[in-house]
């Protein structure tokens, strides 16, 4: 008994090391957002004194409420559109039998393994001869065109576990196709939606590929854009692009700690990581 | 027949946005694309057909295209089995049912909701040969740190331990999530065989498994190959190109150059580098999946 005891010290110990290979970055991230400018490039990990400083000057150095602004409308309508197009057509996969369906779920999958290289420039012609260059429109309209492949297969595997008969007894009472997805299949499906809401909001809020094509007006830019565009000045401030960066997650970790489960749901089931 | 008729409008209808979607932002840009990749154009005025020039340029006379390919395949297949095996490792031993487990999973996880640009800006301070972190540490127990991002031979290794650090906690999740689906009584069998650790792991843990780390492994390595923010954002592709990555310099050819027939050709390259990885996996796949159905269910 007192051996098996041991073990489980032992294993807590590697386990509380390998904490600390995850979380001590931040600890010093943090640390570093609020030192003062003299104590940066020294070797004391303690600030002498904790001060705000370089949040304040990381207004002067970019137009921080602008991206701010400009990241938040854009984040926004894409996690609207990505969560209304994809539950559409979530719902023509998973809940409607028709013909052609399974034939074209085919394409669906197979677009997920597409890499965006091929089609970016393409892309880029179509948006510059529509005249949308240095608009949120390609950051913002393409979200309602399905929004994503495998989100369309999130929501399809999610609506597929609605059983058939209530979605059977709904047509029955009269109600149409679009008032079942309105008012049967979405309100169970809540769980998809929030975990198909904070990939988007995630992926959005980090993007930097698309503004970094779109986006070159200074005034049109966003969070992710300037906080690179601050790194790769000649001598970085590098309190300031801490005390950025901190800016930056903030929203996202409290969000994580808000809707841990989904954020898991979402991890796990995806590699959307890249 | 009326009613499947019915159907098939309704089911139409729901799913076009992802019709259009698919035909503007999909199959027009992929057919598109091949036609710019013969030809050279930029942007400004209309495509000027050059027939195979610009891959043959590619293949036989540009030693970027080279340095970029060898780059992108040094990253992909270090970091792949990094990850994959130290995420294993990890989910390994957060399945362990011991006090406080559930709290070291949230803090391993963590670092996985951090990417892109922020990502990169973090550890291009924490990776600051004589400030950062890292080397901090590395000295605290008496070694000299390399200068990394500095180093032409440190650089990948630096993008790789970062990649490490944000991918693991999230693919250990994934990990950890099929370990748990193994049924308990086949360990049970091989304790009974007197069997250790290493039995339970080999002949059962891995092969329950093996499809969920088979379908990660192929992930990770079209991931892999799609590398760009990080090298956008941290070295610009240096030093000395060493962190010229494919689609940092796919990007450079398009969007500063404006070579899009060019670029184009890159692209089209990489797609079908993706699609014989794919279709490996489609046929290895096929095996694993019979298997895991004829076993688990």
């Amino acid at each position: 008994m007192s051996g098996r005891r041991h073990q489980d010290y032992l294993i807590v110990g590697v386990m509380a090391a390998i904490a600390l290979f995850f979380l001590l970055p931040f600890v010093w991230i943090l640390l570093t957002s609020l030192k003062p400018e003299a104590e940066v490039f020294s070797r004391s990990l303690w600030p002498s004194a904790l001060q705000f400083d370089n949040y304040a000057r990381l207004l002067d150095k970019m137009p921080f409420w602008q991206y701010l602004r400009n990241s938040v409308l854009i984040t926004a309508i894409s996690v609207l559109g990505v969560v209304l197009s994809s539950s559409l057509v979530g719902y023509a996969f998973g809940c409607i039998e028709w013909r052609g369906r399974n034939f074209l779920f085919y394409f669906v999958i197979a677009t997920m393994m597409l890499p965006m290289q091929v089609t970016m420039i393409p892309i880029f012609v179509i948006f510059k001869e529509l005249g949308w260059l240095n608009t949120f429109k390609p950051l913002t309209v393409p979200m309602f065109l399905g929004g994503g492949a495998f989100n369309i297969f999130l929501m399809r595997q999610f609506f597929m576990t609605v059983p058939a008969s209530l979605l059977d007894a709904a047509r029955i009472d009269g109600c149409s196709e679009l008032g079942i997805w309105w008012r049967v299949v979405l309100p169970l499906a809540r769980p998809a939606l929030a975990t198909v809401a904070i990939l988007t909001f995630m992926f959005t809020w980090n993007d930097f590929l698309t503004p970094l094509i779109y986006l070159s007006d200074q005034a049109k830019g966003t969070l992710a854009l300037g906080l690179g565009q601050l790194a790769g000045q000649q001598q970085p401030e590098w309190a300031v692009l801490m005390a950025a960066s901190v800016l930056m997650m903030l929203p996202v970790i409290v969000l994580f700690f808000l809707f841990q489960k989904y954020f898991i749901q979402g991890f796990t089931m995806s590699g959307i990581k890249e | 027949m009326r009613a499947l008729n019915k159907n098939t409008v309704w089911g139409y209808l729901f799913a076009s946005p992802w019709i259009v979607g698919f035909l503007l932002f999909g199959l027009y840009p992929i057919l598109v694309s091949f036609w710019y990749s013969l030809c050279q154009y930029d942007v400004l005025r209309i495509p000027q057909y050059i027939g195979l020039r610009n891959y043959r340029e590619l293949l036989f006379e540009d030693h970027y295209f080279y340095t970029a390919v060898w780059n992108t395949l040094f990253y992909t297949l270090v970091r792949t089995p990094l990850v994959i095996v130290g995420s294993l490792l990890l989910a390994m031993l957060v399945s362990k049912a011991v006090r406080g487990v559930r709290l070291f999973r949230t803090i391993y996880f963590i670092p996985s909701i951090i990417s892109g640009v922020i990502l990169s800006v973090l550890w291009m301070w924490l990776l600051n040969p004589e400030y950062g972190l890292v080397n901090s540490t590395l000295q605290f127990f008496g070694l000299q740190g390399p200068l990394w991002l500095i180093d032409p031979r440190w650089s990948k290794p630096a993008i790789i331990l970062m990649s490490v650090w944000s991918l693991g906690g999230g693919r250990m999740l994934v990990f950890l999530a099929a370990i748990q689906n193994v049924p308990k009584h086949f360990y049970e069998a091989v304790e009974m065989d007197g069997g250790g650790w290493w039995a339970r792991f080999r002949h059962v843990t891995l092969p329950f498994i093996s499809p969920v780390l088979f379908l990660w492994f192929i992930f990770e390595i079209i991931g892999s190959l799609q590398v760009f923010v990080e090298a956008y954002v941290m070295t610009k592709g240096g030093p000395l190109n060493s962190t010229l990555f494919y689609n940092l310099y796919l990007y450079n050819k398009a969007f500063d150059d404006f070579d899009m027939g060019y670029a184009s050709a890159l692209a089209w390259l990489l797609f079908i580098l993706a699609g014989i990885i794919t279709l490996i996996q489609f046929r290895v796949s096929r095996k694993w999946v019979y298997y895991s159905g004829g076993v688990g269910k």
